[in-house]
């Protein structure tokens, strides 16, 4: 039961980009077309479920005990930077299709600031190894449902005819804001 | 290459240990003034050190609450009880609340939440809050007027009203329970 | 370019946020009011004009295989020091800001400045990079702040000027996203005017 709640609350009520702003710039970036933007979803749950792990054992059995907890942040990013760098070389030699579907993604995954975010809440929210793993998933998921809502509605907005100022950035936010409203419908469900 | 990174590497860590020093005293002076502060604003004036003389009271449910006593010249004049709930609209929502000896709440503060701004985030304003300033949970009921209770909650953030009122009854009962009141 | 044009090109030809579009994270997240807005823009501006700095004088000795992570090392060392210091004297601020404040670790501003100009230019140019850049982001996070303050609670700098409430919703999240696309929208309106 505790671990359903987790979930919902992590992909709907409280989801990362539209409720939590974690993770806008590749939220507006790679959100022109939908199958790219199941690639992202794809490559981000792999790194972040992934760094969770990694960032928690470090946490609990390596800063806690040394007692140098305020080195988290440095630490973080270190890890989550050099885990992008080995999935990227490990995905190139055991799988090339693979690869071809997540590769371009992983590079951009260091300063996409929902993983580092993600594995920071972890520790601050007091969550234990598995609760981490499981919040850390439903989090990804729900980036890459917001994610591709969002493309799929801006395919059909290429097709209409916005305003000039409006073009680009503007109505892609706009159109986040009242998916982000959308959204807030859900609050209250998990209680 | 391997050099240069373990001296930048070396460098950082060295900064980082120098700064944390400095800042560690400050740090935990604040945390304790925040502490010191909520206690302050719901029982009446002391002069012991309710933050030493804290201890945990355990509620029935599984946990317990902190309860920091109020003295002066070693008489009990107050507890402030640092009670939650996890029953907000967006969850937890941490309230210190101060109890006269003889179970009438003195004052409450509300320490964290993220209720929703504007509607729940009302129950920090004291026409919410001060109604249940003097009133003893004994004969009055701690549940919003929908619930058949005595509690105006707040338009259209019932569900933070019904929160507010759980922390408060938990913190009672807990004292209750140990005997305290 | 002379200095004062490297100085001044963040506050609008090239702010990163309202022009360059990065940086989008903290900008919508801590503009719930004018004062957490400016404290953010002022936490980054002095990560970013010290990182500058440091990168532009040690850039000589840092081999490119490991330039990115070095710099990440110098960035990161930044914000903790910036952490460790609102906690100790901010209290208040920091617990508004909460984990943004660590995440300016990983606001594509910062690296990108580091990248594309400190780690090409001298001192005096980099600093002065940083800080115009950390301005112009201060900038528009404090009007965004203002705009959605006085949208959304009728307040200015907390000196409330209505009675009772403001449109809430510009308070919560889907306000942030959309006074920002009205904001960009204005601009870009602007620009080609």
């Amino acid at each position: 039961m505790e671990y359903i709640i987790i979930i919902i609350s992590a992909i709907f009520v409280n989801n990362i980009v539209l409720a939590q702003f974690l993770g806008v710039c590749p939220f507006l970036g790679v959100s022109n077309k939908v199958s790219t933007s199941f690639g992202m979803a794809g490559a981000v749950t792999f790194v972040m479920v992934l760094a969770t792990m990694v960032t928690y054992l470090i946490y609990t059995y390596i800063l806690v005990k040394l007692g140098i907890a305020f080195m988290q942040t440095i630490t973080y990013i270190l890890v989550i930077a050099a885990l992008v760098q080995m999935v990227e070389i490990i995905l190139k030699k055991i799988s090339q299709p693979l690869y071809q579907a997540l590769g371009i993604f992983l590079p951009l995954i260091t300063t996409n600031c929902a993983v580092l975010g993600v594995t920071l809440l972890v520790i601050k929210k007091h969550y234990n190894l598995l609760e981490g793993v499981v919040y850390s998933a439903a989090t990804a998921i729900g980036f890459g449902l917001a994610l591709v809502i969002l493309a799929g509605i801006r395919e059909q907005l290429d097709l209409l005819n916005v305003p000039k100022g409006m073009k680009g950035a503007p109505i892609s936010l706009i159109t986040a804001g009242i998916l982000a409203l959308a959204f807030m419908g859900f609050s209250g469900i998990v209680r | 290459m391997i050099m240069s990174l373990t001296f930048i590497a070396l460098g950082a860590s060295a900064a980082l240990g120098f700064v944390y020093e400095i800042t560690k005293r400050p740090i935990e002076l604040t945390k304790l003034n925040k502490k010191l502060e909520a206690i302050k604003a719901v029982v009446p004036s002391f002069d012991n050190n309710p933050d030493q003389e804290m201890f945990k009271l355990p509620t029935g449910e599984g946990d317990s609450l902190e309860v920091f006593p109020a003295k002066i010249n070693n008489e009990i004049i107050g507890y402030a009880v640092r009670t939650s709930t996890q029953k907000g609209f967006s969850g937890y929502i941490g309230i210190m609340v101060g109890f006269s000896p003889d179970g009438t709440i003195i004052n409450t503060n509300v320490l964290e939440q993220k209720e929703t701004p504007g509607l729940g985030t009302k129950m920090t304003e004291p026409s919410f809050k001060d109604q249940f300033n003097g009133k003893n949970p004994d004969n009055f009921k701690l549940r919003v007027k929908k619930d058949g209770g005595e509690v105006d909650a707040i338009t259209a953030a019932t569900i933070t009203s019904r929160a507010f009122c759980d922390a408060l009854e938990r913190a009672y009962n807990t004292l209750k329970k140990g005997g305290l009141i | 370019m002379s200095l004062a044009k490297q100085f001044t090109k963040g506050f609008f030809r090239e702010n990163p946020i309202l022009v360059l579009l990065i940086g989008m994270c903290p900008t919508l997240a801590t503009t719930t009011s004018a004062i957490n807005g400016l404290g953010m823009g002022i936490a980054t501006t002095f990560v970013l004009t010290s990182s500058n700095v440091v990168i532009s004088l040690l850039a000589k000795y840092i081999p490119d295989k490991v330039r990115i992570p070095s710099f990440i090392v110098v960035i990161a060392s930044f914000v903790t020091i910036v952490d460790l210091v609102m906690q100790a004297y901010v209290p208040g601020l920091y617990e508004t800001l909460g984990i943004f404040i660590p995440l300016i670790v990983v606001n594509c501003i910062v690296l990108a400045r580091a990248e594309a100009f400190a780690s090409k230019n001298k001192l005096l140019p980099s600093f002065l990079d940083g800080l115009g850049m950390g301005l112009g982001f201060t900038m528009a996070l404090g009007i965004l702040g203002t705009i959605r303050e006085i949208l959304g609670s009728g307040s200015v700098f907390g000196y409330k000027f209505i009675k009772g409430d403001g449109i809430l919703v510009f308070i919560l999240a889907p306000g942030a996203f959309i006074a920002l696309g009205y904001l960009i929208a204005f601009i870009n309106k602007v620009r080609k005017a």
